[in-house]
């Protein structure tokens, strides 16, 4: 089944992580894909959306996309400057961040996520960045978004390393360590959105984005994904919602 | 009074075998100080930072590192750090020891160092596997409530240095934009050695002191050194210079084009100012457009 669609597949994910956001909430941006979704939300549906970057802008409104996380634009538009001391004490470590936003080289099916090796860590295949704020905004954040494409390498079953926690093992693992936030609660991808089983915390296949068939899912993942029961067709953004997207943010 | 030109302070202050830091969050890293010390051929050097940037991987390309201390590795939004991938994967030019942390555990490990204290606790890692690549993590029990916290040892670095829009010759340094974890790794510092765009008059700085970053009474050297901190930025001076950035993976791709790079525009110049004037027009391009703020009234 081929469907034509009036954007892309990276436009989607991206329109569909920004509609994951809510109005008034706070986010600690990640650069990448979460950088463009969070300005995209801002722009469009949750004009209160307090973005944080782990540079230390605290409500910015940057009037070009950053290009990183320490882009001039964003101070220049900031509520607050504070030194990366406050950013990961006061606001990630005391509680005050809403939605943690990631992307990842590795997501397995507990939402675990790897950016430090593939393969052995003393002898890596391939050598990732490693953690930046990762790890604390994943134990931190009230709640976390991963973003990130999706093929069978960068969706193993199990991560060869985990940087930043998911549900770990899953049947309440995570909650078990007492960690503070509630880990991820959606995961979006150029295939599909998939979210945690209550019971399991296992991520199950919620919404499929048009023009992607089920075997494209199964053949991209590294385990047998269940299918919610009411899983839907992601629907498009609206125009104004791309023309935003197109005018303001560039081409993806 | 402490000013003084690059090549004195570092040959000064950064002996070989140190433990070194030059701290700047994607702004005002000190580019500057990074090509002096490859210049000076310092050896055996502990480089720590959260992001090693480019300036790290050209020092571990000229042979200047042994080890490596950080939270995130890589060329911002290009791609990986290549001569910090060839020293791990390849032992080129020799082999390079890696200590590994998130920016919070990096953050607390200098504000650890700046307070003396031992350690810092912080709620972190349950669930990561860091703590079992690198065995400076470790868990601590609170006194009070009996949780369990991470903890991380402190960061006393020999020397730390910094990039900063202005100080006097004493170095009270005012910094504007972001602040990154500067005040924490000069604190903690044995040595400090900052690096301005401008030098003021202590009147300057006494007149808005809400903006001093780093006092006088830490700082060793003061070097004056207008873009040292290219291609990384200064808030309110020049941009960052982002295709240097994307232009850098061409240029470390290989051990022969990063050697050509470094012959070029680090060992073929004398100092700072003569990288700049070799840059020319280029520099230009980035000057900072003006955007004051209203001033503040200090009165009582």
């Amino acid at each position: 089944m081929v469907t034509k669609t009036r954007c892309t597949l990276k436009e989607l994910m991206i329109a569909s992580a920004s509609n994951e956001l809510r109005e008034g909430e706070v986010v600690f941006v990640g650069i990448g894909l979460p950088n463009v979704a969070c300005n995209l939300a801002v722009r469009t549906h949750a004009l209160n959306l307090t973005m944080i970057y782990e540079s230390g802008a605290v409500g910015t409104r940057p009037e070009r996309l950053p290009i990183s996380i320490g882009d001039p634009a964003l101070v220049t538009s900031s509520l607050s400057i504070c030194s990366m001391f406050d950013v990961f004490n006061y606001y990630l470590q005391g509680g005050r961040i809403d939605v943690g936003f990631l992307g990842g080289a590795q997501v397995d099916r507990y939402g675990n996520i790897n950016s430090t090796v593939i393969g052995d860590y003393e002898h890596p295949k391939v050598r990732l960045p490693g953690s930046g704020g990762a790890c604390e905004i994943a134990v931190h954040a009230k709640r976390l978004m991963i973003v990130t494409p999706q093929s069978l390498r960068a969706f193993p079953e199990q991560v060869d390393f985990v940087t930043s926690p998911g549900f770990l093992q899953g049947n309440h693992s995570r909650q078990k360590l007492g960690i503070p936030g509630a880990g991820p609660q959606v995961v979006i991808t150029d295939k599909g959105i998939y979210r945690p089983c209550p019971e399991t915390q296992e991520l199950m296949l919620v919404s499929i984005h048009p023009g992607i068939g089920l075997d494209e899912v199964r053949d991209t993942l590294g385990w047998a994904v269940r299918v919610a029961s009411d899983c839907s067709v992601t629907p498009e953004p609206d125009e104004a919602v791309l023309q935003v997207l197109r005018e303001k943010l560039g081409s993806f | 009074m402490k000013t003084m030109t690059m090549a004195e302070a570092i040959a000064q202050f950064v002996s070989n075998g140190d433990t070194l830091v030059i701290e700047g969050f994607t702004h005002l890293i000190c580019f500057a100080a990074g090509h002096e010390i490859i210049r000076q051929g310092k050896k055996h050097l502990t480089v720590c930072r959260l992001t090693p940037d480019l300036i790290y991987d050209q020092m571990i390309a000229a042979g200047c590192v042994d080890k490596l201390v950080f939270s995130w590795a890589g060329n911002p939004g290009v791609g990986p750090l290549n001569a910090l991938r060839r020293a791990v994967e390849q032992g080129v030019p020799h082999p390079l020891a890696l200590e590994e942390y998130s920016h919070f555990g990096m953050v607390s490990r200098f504000a650890a160092g700046a307070a003396h204290l031992p350690f810092m606790p912080l709620e972190d890692y349950a669930g990561s596997d860091l703590p079992e690549v690198n065995p400076q993590i470790r868990t601590v029990e609170c006194p009070f409530t009996g949780k369990q916290l991470a903890a991380v040892p402190a960061l006393n670095p020999d020397v730390t240095i910094i990039h900063a829009q202005r100080a006097d010759k004493e170095g009270n340094t005012q910094v504007w934009g972001l602040l990154g974890v500067q005040k924490e790794a000069c604190f903690a510092a044995k040595k400090v050695i900052v690096v301005v765009e401008e030098l003021v008059d202590t009147a300057t700085i006494r007149k808005d002191p809400n903006r001093t970053l780093i006092p006088g009474m830490i700082v060793d050297a003061v070097v004056v050194e207008p873009f040292g901190a290219h291609p990384s930025f200064a808030q309110g001076y020049y941009d960052r210079d982002n295709a240097f950035y994307k232009d850098y993976a061409e240029i470390s791709k290989d051990t022969a084009s990063m050697q050509a790079y470094l012959d070029e525009w680090v060992y073929g110049v004398p100092d700072r100012a003569t990288y700049c004037q070799k840059l020319g027009p280029n520099l230009d391009k980035l000057l900072a457009k003006q955007q004051l703020c209203e001033a503040v009234n200090y009165g009582y």
